[in-house]
């Protein structure tokens, strides 16, 4: 009775890429921001899958400076939303357009 | 790897439910709500693979922090409108999208699939980890010890990012007051 590896790793596998489709097709600043965290959580679980497999600590670890990361990345990214709606007054990445004027 | 089958699928399950619901789900709100529930899932297969430590960081951090500074973000822009921008995207972009990360997410299984496990690499053995106290005392050890410098940095890189958040989201403020 067990999860063989590559299941979990899969698994994570499947999660990364739902976060990317989500980034691709998504126009909602907001929801595109949400799919780099979904990313970021598939690649923390894939570090855990190795540390157990390996039975080395350093896979744990990265995750702790990852999930460091992601809460800076998150409070930037963020503060950048904010600034958006402000300039825009909409998420939407489509009204991103000064250049094309 | 000697973890419970029954837990695994359904947590997985439950994750990769709400991961779709999160890039299809109309309302950001609704979102950010599905959102929670892959966070909370991804905690539960933490614990199953022993680390405990990383489990309740995710719950902290993401499933707390996180997940709070987005539903702040959108009740403060009142953005909870239900959007259509999925509809919107090209229909071409659409599809291209979907199949490159089908074709990758295929080539990823089967090269986890074929890649015949590597042997261990360090001797942070279940038994041997139990012996040293646990999960979370072994990780801190390290954390203190080998991995000292990263975390360190860790420090200067979030007063960065603080400093950072606060002078983009007060941009009009600074620029009123010179």
């Amino acid at each position: 009775m067990n999860v063989e590896p590559w299941v979990v790793l899969s698994f994570c596998a499947i999660i990364f890429f739902i976060g990317f489709t989500g980034v691709l097709i998504r126009r909602n600043i907001l929801v595109i921001l949400m799919s780099i965290e979904l990313m970021l959580n598939a690649v923390n679980l894939t570090f855990v899958t190795f540390s157990r497999q390996l039975q080395h600590m350093g896979g744990q670890m990265s995750v702790f400076f990852v999930i460091t990361v992601a809460a800076a990345e998150s409070a930037v990214g963020l503060g950048l939303v904010i600034a958006m709606f402000r300039t825009l007054r909409s998420v939407d990445t489509d009204q991103i357009q000064f250049l094309k004027e | 790897m000697n973890i419970s089958p029954f837990f695994f699928y359904g947590f997985g399950g439950i994750a990769i439910a709400c991961a779709l619901l999160v890039i299809l789900g109309k309302s950001p709100v609704s979102s950010a709500f599905s959102l929670v529930m892959v966070f909370f899932s991804f905690a539960g297969i933490y614990a199953l693979l022993d680390a405990h430590l990383i489990a309740a960081l995710q719950i902290f951090v993401y499933a707390g922090a996180i997940m709070v500074l987005f539903i702040f973000v959108i009740m403060l822009l009142n953005a909870d409108v239900p959007t259509f921008d999925l509809g919107r995207t090209h229909l071409g972009i659409r599809i291209v999208a979907g199949s490159i990360s089908l074709a990758t997410l295929l080539i990823f299984i089967w090269a986890f699939k074929e890649t015949p496990l590597t042997a261990p690499v360090a001797q942070f053995t279940p038994e041997n980890i139990e012996a040293a106290g646990g999960n979370t005392q072994v990780v801190s050890e390290l954390m203190f010890s080998e991995y000292l410098l990263p975390f360190e940095l860790t420090s200067v890189l979030l007063l960065a990012a603080i400093i950072g958040a606060v002078a983009i989201a007060k941009r009009k403020l600074a620029a009123g007051r010179s």
